[in-house]
């Protein structure tokens, strides 16, 4: 077990790059430590896959170090780094048994024949693959063969971290439920430092303690999923974080108030002068669990045209226009709503402020 | 109810069907016919039953010819499938090295058999050709048309120079088709590199490798043009193979009678071989445990 | 149009993949298969298209017999979760081609080529191969491609599956606009919920070869019509207990509570109940409430929500409790749930659903 630190790490797969966007992972410090979990969040192309091979030494970065423990492994390969690693498809040695496939990572290492044993069956109880020892490892399936690539990387006592790239994709949604619990139980247990990669929120944020949001080659912010949620540093982990996403809704603040299309909103004064200080590009917002129906031509309230009203079992999903605006609202479940027209109430403690994409206030 | 019947499938197989039966079934059903009858001439023909098989199948020269069929394809499968396999690995795996070397392995397949022959004769003869030139000088008593050993030898050589490219560029394209997480988890596992290849990269191979196998056993048994050009059987009879021996039936002594119960015979020694041969190799794939 | 499958089974091999399918698609609206993998909702769309026979039943088309008849006289269009389109062609020329097949005019191709791409947001490529463009962008493609026949039926197999979780919510939005016009019966399959209750419309439960259940979405989600249909509709999975009915009629869950469910056509003995885990809660909503004492076993955050995973202190039970909000709890530690009796599922002996709660309560949010 490890921490891993990053020291001014950066990637490029020319040589020279000049602007920001020649990086494939922009030069970036930061920390992880032992025994945590981490994901990696953000669509395909952010960097973060390149991030993940420079972890299990696959890329050597072109700028920066990386550090496990202190020690400096920039140049290791992914053999003398001591991490292990699930694929996105289940990687399995077709022709041996579950056995074999969980004992190979010991057998290369040329440990003793009963502690491979011990070892093996240790791991194949905690993955309750025990029953499956003598079987095939091809004839299985996908979640199975997941569990034994996850379980190659169990049995080394020597695992610094244990690394994996989307290895839900191939899962089906029910089965998710039992092996992330699984895999939160081993965490538990075993306190190994896990770092997940994914572009799906929910999985990212239900396995993580710490998520780390990218886009464009560049990490925009590493915080708890709470954090994430509650107080999104930059206004794309607003957006990529929930489902639907937060509601950034651009403010005009030329006139006395702050107005959205042409409709004042209630902005308390001193919000509004550190609005107008911090210059331009100012958005609002405000995730669609915090927005509130109000009652018709409440002060503060805008009016909205009702565009789509989704039941979605446990909640309803409200989208409505405001003046060209879309605004979505998750409202409760029983919420009748008449008409096409509503009233909405953006200004809210939960609401947020960004200029230019960086939160600046709420 | 009524089932709508397309009338337009049954348009297209028909063409399929004729080109069949007068490219296959016909004339297997003539030499079947010529297998059972004494060809007295054109208008004269008696049945004979079994006769021809069982005189076949007793004749000393066959039984010769087909041990050394035998032999020899042994010989070809045990040196171009590990060398063929071997290069393929050798091989770069993209880039214009990796280009430039598919068009130099896959020469030889582009040249004709008998073309191949004479070309190996001509290497092969010590006043004109360079490989014998250099063996002679080397002081090595080399001459393919007095020695057998020297004649098998060059037969054999001829042939892994020919066809080893065909395993190697099948063996080539099973490895590309290998996602490279299987090559980073086996790092990551601490695998050598004899255990990628024995537990990665051979399993992998097994579809391919398994028509690599068919193949060259189907064409090594049915060998003709070249060991023809090349030695012309000789020395004696000692590069005779089956083809050979039955080309010499049937045309240079026109028993055609003989000469269909063997090919029937030679037709079912390759289907048996062949059926052995996909069986054994499915299994080693399938076997529950270590394979 | 109208397409309804009658007594359709199939066999592959002498495997039975569809086990007597009897379905009625809804014209003009979109039609969820929802599934887990294997379930044959490709084997079920490869038979309304056309591509396989069914090995008995019949397939009709407003009424007409179709069954044998092949995927190229019908009028539909598919598209599947590998983003496929022909590589050597514009996304002009991807687009056009099946109307090219059609021979219509230049000038029309033109006008509704454009007038899709509009639609896709992909008009801005048309002089792109498909190679140069993104996941989604091909896969808007290959949508657009099928969306420029104007074909009656559209069959949708995972069509997003492919994707990004987050373009995967903006395609979905849009595809659910784009049918909205009622001109269209579309066939969508995919293997989530959720994807399910935002397409709307109507959906069949299909596993194992069966239809479990079919009609309008929601309907569907609400009232479950076996422990299977419930399995596959929630996400997270119901929280399903082995439970039975007392002499005295009153229910005796498995933590060592019992509860008079005031209902009628509850059965006697054997039963298991289900519960959604967005209906375990911490504080109770009614006085009739029953209190679950448990321990945590595991918390997830997904940001908004917080999944607790936790084991009954009686009767050793595992439940799943999805609560609005983030919780911050320590694992361990003792957590009561509440359980609304009028929420509780029952399913019979035969895992048909018995009683389904009588009205509907939201949770306080």
């Amino acid at each position: 077990m490890a921490c891993i630190e990053f020291r001014d790490l950066g990637h490029a797969y020319r040589p020279n790059p000049a602007t920001a966007g020649d990086y494939a992972l922009q030069p970036m410090s930061m920390d992880w430590a032992d025994g945590g979990a981490y994901a990696l969040l953000g669509p395909s192309g952010c960097g973060k896959t390149t991030l993940l091979n420079i972890v299990s030494g696959l890329v050597t970065p072109s700028h920066g170090r990386v550090l496990f423990d202190g020690r400096d492994v920039t140049a290791l390969g992914a053999r003398e780094r001591n991490i292990a690693q699930v694929f996105q498809f289940p990687v399995i040695y077709d022709t041996m048994t579950v056995f074999d496939n969980l004992a190979f990572p010991l057998r290369n290492r040329g440990l003793a024949d009963a502690e491979i044993r011990n070892r093996v069956h240790e791991v194949a109880e905690m993955l309750e693959l025990s029953n499956e020892l003598k079987r095939r490892a091809a004839n299985l399936a996908a979640d199975a063969k997941q569990k034994i690539s996850l379980g190659r990387g169990l049995v080394r006592k020597d695992v610094a971290a244990i690394l994996f790239d989307e290895p839900l994709t191939v899962i089906d949604p029910h089965l998710k439920w039992a092996l992330r619990r699984q895999l939160k139980k081993i965490h538990q247990q075993l306190k190994l430092t896990l770092i997940y990669v994914t572009h799906d929120q929910v999985e990212a944020l239900t396995f993580a303690d710490e998520v780390v949001v990218m886009t464009d080659g560049r990490v925009v912010q590493q915080g708890t999923p709470e954090a994430l949620f509650m107080r999104p540093d930059h206004a794309f982990v607003g957006y990529f974080i929930g489902s639907p996403g937060m509601n950034l809704c651009p403010l005009s603040l030329a006139g006395e108030a702050a107005t959205l299309g042409g409709q004042p909103l209630a902005l308390p004064e001193p919000m509004l002068r550190a609005l107008r200080e911090a210059g331009d590009e100012i958005r609002l917002g405000l995730r669609p669990e915090f927005v509130r129906l109000a009652a018709a031509g409440e002060a503060g309230a805008v009016r909205a045209r009702v565009v789509q009203a989704q039941p979605l079992g446990n909640s309803l999903l409200l989208s409505a226009s405001v003046d060209g605006q879309l605004v979505r609202a998750r409202l409760a479940p029983e919420t009748r709503i008449g008409g096409d027209e509503v009233w909405l109430r953006l200004v809210a403690p939960e609401t947020l402020y960004f200029s230019n994409d960086v939160r600046i206030a709420g | 109810m009524s089932k709508p019947v397309n009338q337009k499938a049954l348009l297209l197989i028909v063409p399929m069907f004729v080109c069949v039966a007068f490219s296959a079934i016909m004339p297997l059903m003539t030499v079947v016919n010529y297998s059972v009858q004494d060809i007295i001439s054109p208008t004269q023909h008696v049945f004979v039953g079994t006769e021809w098989f069982r005189m076949i199948l007793n004749d000393p020269d066959l039984q010769d010819a087909l041990v050394r069929q035998l032999v020899f394809s042994l010989c070809v499968l045990l040196i171009e499938i590990p060398l063929g396999v071997a290069l393929a690995l050798a091989m770069p795996a993209a880039g214009w090295r990796a280009s430039a070397t598919l068009v130099v392995v896959a020469m030889p397949l582009l040249i004709p058999w008998n073309v191949v022959g004479t070309v190996w004769q001509i290497f092969g003869r010590s006043d004109i050709g360079l490989g014998g030139y250099v063996l002679t000088q080397l002081g090595i008593d080399y001459n393919y048309t007095a020695h057998t050993r020297d004649a098998w030898l060059t037969v054999l050589v001829m042939d892994v120079w020919h066809w080893t490219p065909l395993v190697a560029l099948l063996a080539y394209a099973g490895l590309r088709a290998i996602p490279d997480a299987f090559y980073q988890a086996a790092e990551i596992d601490g695998a050598s590199r004899f255990a990628v290849f024995r537990y990665i990269e051979l399993p992998k191979m097994r579809g391919v490798l398994m028509i690599a196998v068919l193949l060259r056993f189907m064409d090594s048994f049915m060998i003709y043009t070249e060991p023809f050009v090349l030695t012309g059987g000789g020395p004696g009879n000692a590069t005779t193979f089956l083809s050979q021996y039955l080309t010499q039936k049937a045309v240079g002594q026109f028993d055609l009678g003989p000469a269909a119960a063997f090919s029937l015979i030679y037709f079912l020694i390759i289907l048996l071989f062949c059926f052995i041969l996909y069986n054994w190799m499915q299994r080693l794939g399938q076997g529950d445990g270590h394979a | 149009m109208v397409l309804e499958l009658e007594h359709v089974s199939h066999l592959v091999g002498g495997q039975t993949h569809l086990y007597d399918i009897d379905l009625k698609l809804v014209p003009g609206a979109i039609n969820v298969l929802l599934g887990p993998t294997q379930a044959g909702k490709t084997t079920l769309m490869r038979i309304m298209a056309g591509l396989d026979r069914p090995t008995s039943g019949r397939v009709r088309v407003d009424g007409k017999d179709v069954t044998g008849v092949g995927v190229r006289e019908r009028n539909l269009a598919m598209v599947y979760q590998q983003f496929i389109n022909y590589p050597a062609m514009s996304v002009f020329d991807n687009i056009a081609s099946p109307l090219r097949l059609q021979r219509v005019a230049a000038a029309e191709i033109r006008r509704r080529v454009h007038e899709v791409a509009a639609k896709l947001h992909i008009d801005h490529l048309l002089d792109k191969r498909p190679g140069e463009l993104s996941g989604g962008q091909q896969q808007r493609c290959a949508l657009a491609r099928a969306l420029v026949k104007r074909a009656s039926l559209v069959l949708l197999d995972e069509p997003l599956v492919n994707l990004d979780y987050k373009l995967r919510e903006e395609l979905r939005t849009e595809l659910a606009a784009l049918f909205a016009d009622g001109q269209t019966t579309v066939v969508y399959a995919t293997t989530e919920p959720q994807e399910a209750l935002l397409l709307g419309g109507h959906t069949a439960l299909v596993h194992g070869g069966r239809v479990l259940q079919h009609g309008e979405t929601l309907a569907v989600y609400s009232t479950p019509a076996s422990v299977d249909a419930a399995v596959v509709f929630n996400d997270p999975p119901m929280n399903l207990l082995p439970a039975r009915f007392g002499d005295n009629g009153r229910l005796q869950l498995p933590f060592g509570v019992e509860v008079t469910l005031a209902r009628d056509g509850l059965p006697a003995g054997e039963c298991r109940i289900g519960i959604r885990p967005s209906q375990l809660r911490l504080a109770p909503v009614s006085g009739k409430a029953i209190t679950v004492s448990c321990v945590l076993e595991l918390a997830e955050l997904s940001g908004s929500e917080t999944y607790l995973h936790l084991n009954t202190r009686h009767g050793d039970t595992h439940l799943v409790a999805q609560l609005q909000g983030v919780h911050a709890l320590a694992l361990g530690s003792a957590v009561d749930v509440h359980i609304e009796p009028d929420e509780l599922f029952v399913f019979g002996e035969d895992a048909q659903l018995a009683s389904a709660p009588p009205g509907v309560i939201h949770g306080v949010h």
